[in-house]
């Protein structure tokens, strides 16, 4: 079985909102219509994005540290919005795991946003029908693209590479290897979705240098409590042979 | 969650109508069985049966009002299997053919006997259509409050009380409205709808306050730690990503100022429960039907109230990602 997902890496992304941009470029230029947006220059802009960066201060000043979170739908291995759907619009692929919707079967009903505790779900002011995250699906298998650009546009766009694409079922891919060596884990585990993409936690590399490490232990000068002898005066056997 | 006008107008006017069918159906039982005496078919039956489809109807274009997309709302028969709302939109038009059938049958005294026992008891074919509208009206009412209570993070509606309260409610405005019908059109019937009345209203007022006292003692499974996944016990937002608002900023909350949202919750409580109970017994001393009325809408308008609290009490975890713009 295969399972598409991304994998973020906290401790990489700048909180750019390129991924966002991206996303919202190609998804509103797609075959499946726009993407709403409505007042966008004027007072209450709104409109509809399946990907949102979101940022946190975590800790207490002075020690704080700045956290940026980019949020889309997560692929549910679980998904609790499907079975709600009451016309089938809402569906989970087999063959690759994306969880879609059909636009034209959707009733605008909502019910499957409330039943996401991620909140990644967005109904379309205009076209009045739900929208979330598709992993680019018209563009991962678009084989008129070169194999390098057939990915997520959010993770083309990441100028840190914080945003990796790939299968998780399979345990040697690139993403499977760095969820199980980076710690990678799930939103919200206790709901049991499963959510397929993972975060990778922010990390800190620091030096651990112990006071032994800066003295040499075992140095012989100090072992054997003598120093080197002082210079002497008369001439040395090195002054008066010619070897 | 933030209480849309549409489905607060859909699931207590649904419930009217399928209190008063229940009302009917336990009427006409009892008489089948002489308990009661029994009621003229046209002017009773066929016109209370009139009334709750109605509001069953009412009810249906309500929904509508909800829907982005009304005209495909046909689809949402389709997934029975796993939605409940989709049982929901199955259940109702069966309910709706059920109490139209028994109404047109009692409206054009088109009702048949099956069935004399030797003490005289009778049964009508009418009863058994209303049997089945019975199990329909009840179907109905689970799957009316399953569409909440399965949603198991919206830990507010996650408890069979969530059905238990629908039900109650449900039937309570119902037999209430159906007191003053019967004052109107079946007087000897009048307080045997009131007493049911009263014991169905104070079972829902045991069972709603059952439900405030679980949720005043909720602990959220989700946190803002779990959402994000960060182990600090101060983390704060900063941005949500963006200055205007959103489907997420819209749909998730309540927006009522704290007073206003405390205040809701005594109303309802006031409106519901005493009030009507109070109108109730004014105007069955006094056979008064437009006291019965009054009653009726008193606790209909306190319906209203009840179920607003309901979605504005419903804390999404969603809502943990948009604490701040
Ligand atoms: S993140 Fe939400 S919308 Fe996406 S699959 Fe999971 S539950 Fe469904
Ligand atoms: S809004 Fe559309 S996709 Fe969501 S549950 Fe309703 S019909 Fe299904």
């Amino acid at each position: 079985m295969t399972q598409l997902a991304l994998v973020i890496d906290l401790n990489v992304c700048v909180g750019c909102h390129a991924c966002v941009t991206s996303c919202k470029e190609w998804n509103t230029s797609g075959s499946a219509g726009f993407m709403t947006d409505e007042n966008p220059y004027g007072k209450d802009p709104t409109g509809t994005f399946f990907n949102r960066v979101q940022t946190y201060e975590v800790g207490e000043f002075p020690s704080t540290e700045t956290l940026h979170f980019p949020k889309s739908c997560l692929h549910c291995e679980d998904p609790p919005c499907v079975p709600v759907c009451p016309t089938g619009a809402s569906y989970k692929r087999k063959e690759d795991g994306i969880v879609l919707v059909d636009y034209d079967k959707c009733i605008g009903c909502r019910y499957c946003s409330w039943a996401c505790p991620y909140g990644v779900r967005e109904i379309d002011e205009t076209q009045k029908v739900m929208k979330k995250c598709t992993l680019c699906v018209d563009r991962i298998y678009d084989e008129s693209l070169p194999e390098s650009e057939r990915k997520p546009a959010c993770v083309l766009a990441c100028p840190t590479n914080a945003r990796l694409f790939g299968d998780v079922h399979d345990s040697e891919s690139e993403v499977s290897v760095t969820i199980r060596e980076e710690g990678g884990y799930q939103l919200m585990p206790e709901w049991g979705t499963k959510p397929a993409n993972h975060y990778l936690p922010r990390r800190k590399t620091r030096m651990h240098i112990h006071e032994d490490e800066l003295q040499r232990a075992d140095n012989p000068l100090k072992k054997e409590q003598r120093g080197p002898s002082a210079p002497v005066s008369e001439p040395t056997l090195d002054d008066s042979t010619s070897w | 969650m933030h209480p849309a006008f549409s489905v607060i107008f859909l699931t207590t006017l649904i419930g009217v109508g399928q209190g008063m069918f229940l009302a009917l159906f336990t009427g006409q039982s009892y008489s089948a069985v002489e308990l009661l005496p029994m009621q003229d078919s046209h002017n009773f039956y066929g016109n209370g049966a009139i009334i709750a489809l109605l509001f069953l109807i009412g009810g249906l274009i309500a929904s509508f009002f909800h829907l982005g997309r009304p005209e495909r709302a046909w689809r949402a028969a389709s997934q029975w299997r796993t939605s409940w709302l989709s049982r929901e939109v199955i259940v109702l038009p069966i309910l709706m053919f059920f109490v139209f059938v028994y109404g047109v049958m009692h409206y054009f005294d088109l009702d048949a006997t099956l069935f004399t026992a030797d003490t005289g008891a009778q049964l009508e074919l009418s009863l058994v259509i209303a049997t089945f509208g019975m199990i329909a009206t009840f179907a109905l009412f689970i799957c009316t409050g399953m569409i909440y209570a399965c949603l198991k993070f919206l830990q507010e509606w996650a408890s069979p009380l969530t059905v238990i309260n629908y039900t109650l409610f449900g039937t309570a405005s119902g037999f209430m409205l159906a007191t003053a019908f019967a004052n109107h059109s079946a007087p000897e019937l009048m307080r045997f709808y009131g007493i049911w009345t009263t014991i169905i209203t104070l079972a829902a007022l045991a069972t709603r306050v059952a439900s405030l006292i679980r949720n005043s003692r909720l602990k959220a499974k989700s946190t803002l730690q779990t959402a994000l996944g960060v182990r600090h016990n101060r983390i704060q937002q900063k941005s949500m990503g963006f200055m205007g608002g959103s489907v997420n900023t819209r749909d998730f909350f309540h927006h009522a100022s704290l007073v206003v949202f405390k205040s809701i919750k005594w109303i309802f409580l006031v409106l519901v429960f005493p009030l009507p109970l109070l109108l109730l017994w004014i105007g069955m001393n006094d056979s008064n039907t437009n006291m019965l009325l009054a009653a009726f809408v008193v606790q209909y308008v306190g319906l209203i109230a009840e179920r607003w609290f309901f979605f504005a009490q419903a804390n999404h975890p969603q809502n943990l990602y948009y604490q701040t713009v």
